[in-house]
């Protein structure tokens, strides 16, 4: 699906978040002069292209606790990496699972997996869980925990061609 | 900017609250009173609702309730990733964070230890920020796209344990 401008300009205005009122698609239509059962009419739209993953309660992991999240990363061949993959995520931890490429040399890996979990110590028993179950005793690969977040937003896109909308907060996650 | 952020724990988390960010992560009701219709599915009032939503998002529980896109379908993003001396990483992660481009921004126990997304209009916009990054930084970054996803992010699960 191709987005229209009035699309964009609507994406725009809620990618920072809906307002926390009775009638918040309304309030969006009227900032943007749309009615609001075009409003909902297009973000239904836009959920079923699968522009929009899910439109829900974000919450930051970090916050609530689970603390502790690492990178785990794999050097798979790769005509198993689906195979692989699809084992990881059987398990309720894992919670992303990509293939990018190697750059070799200095970086061997090509499939990255998130696991998080209250405190390092269940993350690691979390990984070798995995290790066990899913056949990867020999694979080689890295753990790499998080230390210092920098910076953490959700990502805001350019989208429409005037001025970004303001942001509402300073954080927020969803790896690209 | 380039501060580490401090995590802020001042809310109890009620059970009540863990089915608010528990059952509404996957999707809200796309209807004229998404609110109401939410406190009537947790058998509470709407205010309640709302203001422990605007609670979580002060204390950044919540990062917002809205949309979360695609990668790569509006716009492009791409993870990055350098290998910089420790005595000069909060300087480069501050020139890092500054930018408007770039979110999610970490440090993380690696040689490869400064880890962030870059997201722009297109391709193009990102390859610039990032070849931006490398002249005002002086390392180079090593450039991850996405290939594949196995997975479509349905939310965390906040019932395991």
């Amino acid at each position: 699906m191709d987005l229209t401008p009035v699309d964009r300009r609507l994406l725009d205005e809620i990618q920072g978040g809906l307002p926390l009122v009775h009638r918040p698609y309304a309030t969006i239509g009227k900032r943007i002069g749309l009615g609001e059962t075009e409003v909902v009419a297009r973000l239904q739209a836009m959920m079923e292209s699968g522009v929009i993953k899910r439109l829900g309660v974000v919450v930051r992991h970090h916050e609530l606790g689970y603390r502790a999240n690492a990178m785990t990363v794999w050097d798979i061949a790769d005509e198993k990496v689906q195979e692989v993959a699809a084992r990881l995520l059987r398990n309720p931890a894992v919670t992303l699972c990509y293939r990018r490429p190697r750059r070799l040399p200095d970086w061997p890996y090509n499939l990255f997996c998130m696991i998080h979990g209250r405190h390092r110590e269940e993350v690691l028993a979390q990984i070798e869980a995995l290790k066990e179950s899913c056949d990867l005793k020999d694979c080689r690969h890295a753990v790499l925990f998080s230390k210092r977040r920098f910076k953490q937003c959700g990502a805001h896109y350019p989208l429409a061609a005037r001025t970004p909308a303001p942001r509402l907060e300073s954080a927020h996650a969803a790896h690209g | 900017m380039g501060a580490p952020e401090k995590s802020v724990q001042s809310t109890t988390v009620t059970p009540l609250d863990r089915r608010l960010l528990g059952e509404f992560q996957r999707a809200i009701p796309l209807s004229s009173t998404p609110f109401a219709d939410m406190a009537a599915a947790l058998g509470v009032d709407e205010r309640a609702v709302l203001a422990r939503l605007t609670r979580f998002q002060a204390d950044g529980i919540v990062s917002r309730v809205g949309p979360v896109l695609a990668p790569n379908r509006v716009g492009a993003s791409l993870l990055a990733a350098m290998a910089i001396p420790v005595a000069e990483l909060e300087s480069v992660a501050e020139v890092i964070s500054a930018l408007s481009e770039v979110n999610h921004n970490y440090e993380r126990e690696h040689a490869f230890n400064l880890w962030f997304v870059v997201t722009g209009r297109d391709g193009d916009h990102v390859q610039e920020v990032l070849t931006r990054i490398e002249t005002r930084t002086g390392y180079t970054v090593l450039r991850l796209p996405m290939l594949e996803s196995f997975h479509i992010d349905l939310g965390f699960d906040l019932t395991w344990t």
